[in-house]
């Protein structure tokens, strides 16, 4: 009988052990009278003032999502909102009204000498090719990036609601989509275009001169003059900045966080704008701007008498090398040499 | 009339996310969408704060003035929504949003972005109320039920407030001079310009 009663002896001896344990005051356990968890707890301001943001750790797999405050987005807001629309209704609305002003003023630069008749091959047919995919790259892409920034303003009065998410949900995919033929035509404009638009002394006294265009002098020009080798280094510098923030903002987080994604934003959009305002004079130029000026592009070819006037250095070259015609000899004029 | 506004009392968040799984449920939210969600800071280390986080339907609302179709409105009762309709899912809301609350379904390759979602204070959209087509797109309408949003009813310890404003910094204050403390009221300086005074 003694035996069942053995377990309730070690019982005994366990319980007067805790309660000789309990007895003890545990020192560290007992609290402070008044407590004060907030003088240790983060405080938001404080966040914000430091690191400009709120970040904890959360418990999902969306990282960006542990970021819970970032007042920046208003600053962006504000760019996006306000200052980008009077940067790119300057540049842009400035640009057409300079046009204008200047063709009403100046008309069409015309080939002073009257046309030769002759023509030699100025541009071939792959660098035709990659500057027209690349143009109507960018036209595509000028109008449907710019829908995103003043279509609420400009257009979706006109058609409602419904059209305009029509339309540019339609200009979202055609904008994502022409960026990679353009991105190709830009590289491929640099490659094939380099040797060419490298700065020469014959650009300071054009550049001094302004290319001519205000009075008639004929400052003379290699095969690309110096504001076509500015327009040059504006598609390949400008184009290239748009490619890279363009691609940043189609690859969303992928490598960057959310102040990075505006950044790129800010940086797409006013380049954008600037390159539209600067590209709207190189097709002024290279259509009503100037006579003979077009087909250098459309069909490859240009009249003589223009390479003269615009480009006499590179006709000296084409000549040199026999890619000139004799002229008809009935005209009584002297030999085209020089 | 009702200003609606979240307050979520950072001193008493235990991290618990019922928050979070009741949104989740209630509104029957895609994979990969967490219109809300609950974020730790200094965790592990004394004073470590959780803070519950979704849409905070602010004063002149950043997404809403950004957003370049225009989609989004703001009810007389201060909820901002969308209309998913509209929406080209371009991005620019969550740019804007000082909270990180629009979210995008991944509808395609790479960074395509499928049409906005986020915390609708449980008010639903523009379609008619308590419809199968608003279900569908926007979750319930708890609003047009007369009753306030889930994840605050769910809260485990209250921490999380929904409702008019000026009730629940009501509610805050009391507490606040209850207890003798308060690490603030998170994000209401951003959303609504205002702090609550305690």
């Amino acid at each position: 009988m003694i035996a069942r009663y053995q377990p309730l002896g070690a019982m005994l001896a366990v319980w007067a052990l805790c309660f000789l344990v309990a007895l003890c005051p545990p020192a560290q356990a007992q609290q402070p009278s008044s407590v004060n968890p907030t003088a240790q707890s983060v405080k938001e301001q404080d966040l914000l003032k430091e690191l400009h943001k709120v970040q904890g750790r959360g418990s999902i797999p969306d990282t960006k999502s542990y970021v819970i405050q970032q007042p920046a987005g208003r600053d962006w807001r504000q760019f996006h909102e306000v200052t980008l629309h009077w940067i790119g209704g300057i540049a842009i609305l400035g640009m057409l009204v300079l046009l204008v002003v200047f063709y009403l003023f100046r008309g069409m630069v015309r080939i002073e000498s009257g046309r030769d008749g002759r023509a030699i091959v100025r541009f071939n047919a792959f660098e035709r090719f990659v500057h027209w995919m690349t143009a109507v790259c960018f036209i595509t892409l000028a109008i449907t990036g710019l829908n995103i920034t003043f279509g609420k303003e400009l257009l979706l009065p006109y058609i409602g609601p419904e059209a305009f998410t029509e339309w540019s949900q339609w200009a979202k995919y055609a904008h994502n989509y022409a960026s990679f033929p353009f991105t190709l035509g830009v590289v491929l404009i640099f490659l094939m275009w380099i040797v060419w638009n490298f700065p020469t002394p014959a650009d300071v006294r054009w550049l001094r001169e302004g290319g001519g265009i205000l009075g008639h002098e004929h400052p003379p020009a290699r095969r690309f003059n110096a504001g076509q080798k500015m327009i040059y280094w504006v598609v390949v510098l400008v184009g290239g900045t748009m490619a890279v923030s363009g691609y940043i903002l189609m690859f969303p987080f992928y490598e960057t966080d959310i102040s990075q994604m505006q950044t790129a934003q800010m940086v797409h959009a006013v380049a954008g704008v600037i390159f539209v305002a600067i590209m709207l004079a190189h097709i002024y130029i290279g259509t009503i701007g100037m006579e003979g000026a077009f087909e250098a592009m459309g069909n490859g070819r240009v009249d003589v008498n223009w390479a003269r006037e615009h480009h006499s250095l590179w006709l000296e070259k084409q000549i040199a090398k026999g890619r000139v015609q004799e002229p008809p000899a009935s005209e009584g004029s002297p030999a085209p040499a020089e | 009339m009702a200003r609606m506004k979240f307050l979520c009392d950072a001193d008493r968040c235990i991290e618990c996310n019922a928050c979070v799984t009741a949104c989740k449920n209630e509104h029957e939210v895609p994979w990969g969408i967490n219109r809300r969600r609950v974020v730790t800071i200094n965790d592990g280390k004394p004073g470590e704060r959780s803070v519950s986080m979704a849409c905070m339907h602010c004063t002149d609302a950043p997404c809403a003035a950004v957003c370049p179709v225009s989609c989004f409105y703001t009810t007389a009762d201060g909820v901002v929504l969308h209309s998913k309709d509209l929406c080209i899912g371009c991005g620019y809301c969550f740019y804007a949003c000082p909270f990180g609350a629009p979210q995008y379904p991944r509808v395609g390759n790479f960074g395509s972005r499928g049409k906005m979602d986020k915390c609708t204070f449980c008010a639903g959209g523009p379609e008619a109320d308590l419809s199968k087509s608003e279900y569908e797109k926007y979750g319930s309408n708890r609003l047009a039920e007369g009753k306030l949003p889930l994840c605050a009813e769910m809260c485990s310890t209250k921490s999380l407030l929904a409702g008019d404003g000026e009730i629940i910094a009501q509610i805050f204050k009391e507490r606040v001079i209850k207890r003798g403390y308060s690490s603030g009221a998170w994000g209401w300086q951003t959303a609504y310009r205002e702090t609550v005074a305690t």
